[in-house]
């Protein structure tokens, strides 16, 4: 069996013709907090079977646009998700559609990894929560399988490392089963295999016919694991597209002042930052 | 912007995704391929040997990566123990409480058998033990339970909403602020005006804290900030307390006010229970409609969101509710303390930590608290009658302070 085709199957399956519309669309979006514009005139959007890298220097706004997404943030701009503006949806509907992995590793009670996972399935069930019917449990089983959590079922949330904590959040983001996952830096503050890790996970989210929108500093696990980028600074995209056309040398240089070092290794990129480089124009 | 062709990106490679289908096994989710069901050989598949691989496999997932589609039984039944533990400790809590108020409504200085006070409670015995159980103890032991949960749940939602151990009505100051509408009632004579009147003040003092407490805290505040906030709370109504005792016109007036601060359920009636059912009872039923989204704010604020639940409605819920509960309770009884820190502290480890499912059992564990400390006092016989508030806080401020101790990491 070869991932292309089961890729292309589930899009076709899923995703219609061409005309059909995209799991996520966003135009225009603009944030404004107290005053200050932290997000402009943005565009985006994710295909089914897509990984979508948000990149940029601190405070470029790669937090504000997934947040403001989610609708966690007052914006403008036109958000749709298939095609359906997502601010008219309620929001167990959105819930159920969208899942959010945040920044902030807080997890404030010491709930088992199980119950933290369960919590997952909450836009599925009634207003109450109601007790977990059996495919509540098969979705919380497969997602702690699926981030390898399963074996950490029984432990409490607070007494995890850091990775097998990220990993069981990710699990409780999977469990939600929604198309659209957006994580804020899921890979910050692990160690490389427990990133390869997690980004291969999204991957494999998507591979089944989901989407997902992550955001990330590491500039080779963007190129390795993301399908398209968008290079964000002070609020504004600097490039969007294919990776090879937003990682070039000229746009790190402009936009994180740095030179890098690349290669290539099995047919992909990989970039190391290697040096400041503010160029030949001041920034 | 273009879609990116499957072509382009490397980790089409074929070799990752049987590797990683047999990781994933979301077998129940709208985004299964039938195809990935074969994947559920072991994770140590060839595909490992691929290029691009590395992030696919595990050494810990061999044994665990069986047939993904057989549900888990160890899974299920420990979701049903957790339910039946709950559902256990809610039905002992409330066979404690049913025998502690049998008890206490025999004690006193007529003694009565579980019978007579049986009978007296359904008025078939003889007029004198009807007289006792219904028109004496009765109140005291209904006031306990009204009390007792109203200050237990109201702990456990607010611990939840703060996410925040130490949040407590009493700690918080709105207790006190709850005593300070109820007295400003009682010295400009509002209660002659209207019998609603001590409530609907103390009620008022109540919830203007409870919204000012939120504001000052709101995101998350540290334990630090919380309970500043609440020193400042509480000292900012007892020093109006202390002003309106200061002014008082009449010594008596100044005793009864005093004497109500401290808190107590003896010599009330059943017209003061009738006052504050209501809005104990309502308090609590939106409290209790707050425990999904409660449990939820393990997560965050923003996950929580995320998840659909509509923070500015949590909040008011459990706003009012403890408001309403408190406040109403305070109006009767006057301030009595730590009943809310102690009691979900107790709980919260039976109920595996989830805020959702601590109210209830905070609230049983709360009126039998207060009903044990209300008969410990009649027990105890001292010359002049213990006041409920003041046995509250010698048994609570040192829990608190070893709260204190405890998470004193925290608080540096």
């Amino acid at each position: 069996m070869s991932a292309k085709s089961v890729h292309s199957a589930s899009v076709s399956a899923q995703a219609g013709g061409p005309e059909s519309p995209k799991l996520l669309s966003v135009a225009g979006l603009s944030v404004q907090l107290g005053g200050r514009t932290l997000v402009e005139a943005v565009d985006l959007d994710v295909a089914r079977g897509e990984i979508v890298g948000l990149i940029g220097p601190n405070g470029a706004g790669k937090s504000t646009i997934v947040k403001a997404i989610a609708q966690l943030l007052p914006h403008r701009g036109d958000i749709r998700l298939d095609g359906a503006p997502v601010g008219r949806l309620g929001a167990r509907a959105r819930a159920r559609r969208l899942a959010y992995l945040s920044q902030d590793d807080q997890v404030q009670w010491p709930i088992t990894v199980a119950e933290l996972v369960a919590l997952g399935r909450y836009p599925h069930r009634s207003g109450w929560g109601g007790t977990p019917g059996a495919g509540d449990r098969a979705a919380v089983e497969a997602a702690m399988r699926a981030a390898d959590v399963w074996d950490l079922r029984r432990r409490r949330a607070d007494q995890l490392s850091g990775g097998e904590r990220a990993r069981a959040r990710l699990a409780r983001v999977l469990a939600v089963q929604a198309p659209l996952v957006l994580a804020d830096e899921p890979v910050a503050a692990l160690d490389p295999r427990h990133q390869l890790e997690v980004m291969a996970l999204l991957r494999g989210h998507c591979a089944d016919g989901g989407g997902a929108i992550v955001v990330l500093h590491d500039l080779t696990l963007a190129s390795r694991f993301c399908h398209r980028l968008l290079l964000l600074d002070r609020g504004r995209a600097v490039a969007a597209g294919p990776v090879e056309q937003v990682l070039t040398p000229a746009h790190l240089r402009a936009v994180y002042g740095i030179a890098v070092v690349s290669g290539r290794h099995r047919g992909q990129t990989y970039i190391v930052p290697w040096e400041r480089d503010d160029g030949p124009h001041e920034r | 912007m273009t879609t990116v062709s499957r072509g382009d990106t490397p980790e089409s490679e074929p070799a990752t995704e049987p590797g990683y289908g047999a990781r994933a096994g979301l077998g129940n989710g709208p985004y299964t391929d039938a195809s990935t069901g074969a994947g559920s050989e072991p994770g140590t598949g060839p595909s490992r040997a691929g290029p691009g691989s590395a992030p696919g496999g595990g050494p810990g997932i061999g044994p665990e990566t069986g047939p993904p589609t057989r549900p888990d039984a160890a899974q299920s039944a420990a979701a049903a123990a957790g339910w039946l533990g709950a559902l256990g400790l809610v039905g002992l809590l409330t066979l404690g409480l049913l025998g502690l108020s049998l008890l206490s409504l025999g004690f006193g200085a007529a003694p009565l058998t579980w019978a007579e006070v049986l009978a007296g409670l359904l008025g078939v015995g003889p007029e004198e033990h009807r007289l006792i159980v219904q028109q004496i103890r009765l109140p005291r032991v209904l006031l306990a339970w009204l009390l007792g949960a109203a200050l237990g749940m109201s702990g456990a939602a607010l611990q939840g909403l703060l996410r925040n151990p130490l949040a407590e009505p009493g700690l918080l100051g709105i207790s006190a602020s709850a005593g300070l509408g109820a007295v400003l009632a009682l010295y400009f004579g509002l209660t002659a005006v209207s019998l609603w009147a001590l409530p609907a003040t103390a009620m008022a003092g109540a919830l203007l804290a409870t919204l000012l407490l939120y504001a000052l805290t709101r995101g998350g505040a540290s334990n630090l900030t919380l309970i500043l906030a609440g020193v400042a709370l509480s000292s900012l109504a007892g020093a109006l307390t202390s002003l309106a005792l200061n002014l008082a016109p009449s010594p008596a007036s100044v005793q009864d006010i005093v004497l109500w601060l401290l808190g107590s359920i003896a010599d009330r009636s059943l017209a003061d229970v009738r006052l504050v059912l209501p809005f104990v009872a309502a308090g609590l039923a939106l409290l209790l409609a707050a425990a999904p989204a409660l449990t939820l704010l393990t997560l965050g604020e923003a996950e929580a969101t995320s998840l659909g639940v509509h923070l500015p409605r949590l909040r008011g819920l459990v706003i009012a509710g403890s408001a309403l509960s408190v406040g109403a309770c305070v109006s009767v009884t006057g301030t009595i303390g730590f009943v809310g820190l102690v009691v979900p502290h107790l709980l919260r480890g039976l109920v595996g930590h989830r805020p959702g499912r601590l109210l209830l059992p905070s609230a049983l564990g709360g009126a039998l608290l207060v009903l044990a400390a209300d008969l410990a006092i009649r027990l105890l016989d001292t010359p002049q009658p213990l006041m409920l508030g003041v046995v509250t806080a010698l048994v609570g401020a040192p829990f608190f302070l070893a709260l204190v101790l405890r998470s004193r990491r925290a608080l540096a």
